[in-house]
């Protein structure tokens, strides 16, 4: 009996939506008592992965195996479930992000284990069932799923909860799964990263703007912004729709969804299919000339006023802000 | 190319969602259903784009009840060949995954394009439960895809960027926006799908793994904090000193 978090690492380094994970899957296992175990497959330093130790986890396992530095759902659903077989596990929990999403389902079937897509928040255990909250259509409503497998599979939603960091030291041991080369289906021809930039499914905080705008040439303010708080910038459909800003910004029903700790939107009206990428934000703050745009049944604060006046104001207030701060 | 692509049917987007029976139950009443959109725009305008181009046939499933008949018709209005209903209701993904996997197992599909998340159920799980049910390669999240002597050249989204991949077929692919785009179905294939094949077969029995014990709504709406433009340094306050984010 163990609970065991899938934690990836990219270069080398822990992506923090596994470190959530890897928190969930510490305080699963408190509540029933048993191990949080990690595991970790590809390149990483054993420094690195005994910081695990901090969220919870008492042992990782790391496959330190170059074939694992990209990732192949097949080949990575194999060596999960083989760890989740010898470490006893009937609960694994991983991040519901890119990865997460098509590993989990896998590991749901390998496992013939239930299985909850972007967990909002920790089970409840009743005897051997549990019950798990999940947002469902776009934010609109919870479903609460009722897991009655003996194995489990709980993917986290990214930013779902915030880690409580203590001075635990996770002991690192070296795991072999028999994963052989033909179980690696994909073959990595290239990589096209955004540089530069905080990526948006990562980011805490987020400067967004839509048609409000009148036009690419006036983003200026919202990259500055940004740049001044360490924030991601995003965008509307609309706007990503006629090329003002690049699609990856785009944020909403068919584009990203992000849950950051603050979402700002400048001169974005807040169309349902909008908000279903951002609802699951901490604190929304809107800015817009319309006081009757829906986005502000959302907002947590809101200023009805114009963009090009308030956002040289926020730039400034919040330059003062910071070197007072 | 022989393609199958799986598709779901969702409430739209605008429809008010309530739940009946005691918050158990999603409230049908009133609410229009359409195809899942990633499923419509881009998995199957994308599967007919290849059938187009190197010739075969585009096969859609849908596990779901008579009153589906709408969605999986216009499905053969915008282009594929023929449609298969698994006749159930699909409350669980495990289920409904199986239920195409079994279809997929004895048609020999050099390919099975799925749709991103469902717009009701966000949750992404039938394209990965169908691969690995057929032990096969699959990726996610996919921009772009296009195929040549048997192997898929693939765009795929990654954090912050994205990502180029080969895979030899048979493989499933879910696909996302960018893939392809949305066609609106013409008088003529409105009108030659009514005579294209639809065939209903019974489900196999499969047991389901997940049940929805009950439904909530949020709680209350947010109550919106209204401050001056002419005073933004309040809210550059009340973002430090009472919403804690910065």
């Amino acid at each position: 009996m163990a609970v065991l978090s899938f934690v990836e690492v990219s270069e080398g380094k822990i992506k923090k939506a596994s470190v959530e994970a890897a928190y969930y899957g510490s305080k699963v296992a408190e509540g029933l008592g048993t191990d949080s175990i990690a595991l970790v497959l590809g390149a990483a330093s054993a420094d690195d992965l005994a910081t695990l130790g901090q969220v919870g986890v008492k042992k990782v396992l790391h496959a330190n195996d170059a074939r694992f530095n990209n990732f192949d759902s097949k080949a990575f659903a194999k060596a999960v479930s083989e760890a989740a077989n010898t470490t006893g596990a009937n609960m694994v929990v991983l991040s519901f992000n890119q990865n997460g999403k098509l590993l989990a389902p896998r590991l749901s079937v390998r496992l013939k284990a239930a299985y909850v897509p972007g967990a909002v928040e920790l089970p409840v255990f009743n005897g051997a069932t549990a019950v798990v909250k999940k947002n469902v259509f776009s934010g609109k409503a919870a479903a609460h799923y009722q897991l009655n497998t003996e194995k489990k599979v709980i993917a986290v939603n990214p930013n779902s909860l915030s880690p409580v960091r203590g001075n635990g030291v996770a002991t690192v041991e070296a795991f072999s799964p028999a994963v052989n080369d033909a179980d690696f289906s994909s073959v990595v021809k290239g990589t096209d990263k955004i540089t530069g930039t905080i990526p948006l499914s990562e980011a805490e905080l987020v400067v967004s703007a839509g048609r409000g705008l009148k036009g690419p040439e006036n983003w200026g303010m919202i990259d500055e912004l940004a740049k001044d708080m360490g924030a991601a910038t995003a965008c509307s459909r609309a706007v990503a729709d006629v090329d003002w800003r690049p699609h990856h910004e785009h944020v909403g029903q068919t584009g990203l969804t992000i849950r950051p700790n603050l979402y700002i939107a400048v001169g974005i009206s807040g169309a349902i299919q909008h908000l279903a990428g951002v609802n699951g934000s901490k604190v929304i703050v809107v800015i817009n000339t319309d006081p009757e745009a829906p986005f502000f049944k959302a907002a947590d604060y809101g200023i009805v006023g114009d963009a090009f006046q308030v956002m040289p104001k926020f730039i400034e207030e919040y330059k003062k802000f910071k070197s007072a701060h | 190319m022989k393609i199958l692509v799986p598709i779901a049917k969702v409430p739209d987007t605008t429809a008010k969602i309530t739940f009946i029976e005691n918050n158990t139950k999603f409230n049908p009443d009133g609410v229009t259903f359409i195809m899942n959109p990633t499923d419509e725009w881009y998995a199957l305008v994308r599967a007919i784009e290849l059938k187009e181009k190197q010739g075969g046939e585009v096969v859609v499933i849908h596990v779901g009840l008579a009153d589906s008949e709408q969605i999986i018709r216009k499905a053969l209005a915008i282009g594929a060949d023929k449609a298969v209903r698994v006749d159930a209701d699909p409350t669980d993904a495990y289920f409904v995954a199986a239920q195409i996997a079994n279809h997929a197992k004895t048609e020999n599909y050099d390919l099975i394009i799925a749709g991103k998340e469902t717009i009701d159920y966000n949750s992404y799980e039938v394209g990965g439960m169908i691969a690995e049910l057929l032990d096969l390669p699959c990726v996610a999240l996919v921009q772009k895809l296009d195929i040549e002597n048997g192997v898929a050249t693939i765009k795929r989204e990654i954090e912050g960027g994205t990502e180029t991949v080969e895979v030899k077929l048979p493989m499933v692919v879910c696909a996302q926006k960018e893939l392809a785009e949305a066609r609106i179905p013409n008088m003529k294939g409105i009108m030659g799908a009514r005579s294209k094949p639809l065939a209903v077969v019974a489900a196999d029995a499969t047991e389901k793994l997940t049940v929805v014990a009950n439904y909530s709504l949020p709680e209350k709406a947010k109550e919106c904090k209204y401050v001056s433009p002419d005073n933004v340094a309040e809210l550059v306050r009340l973002l430090h000193e009472e919403a804690k984010v910065i």
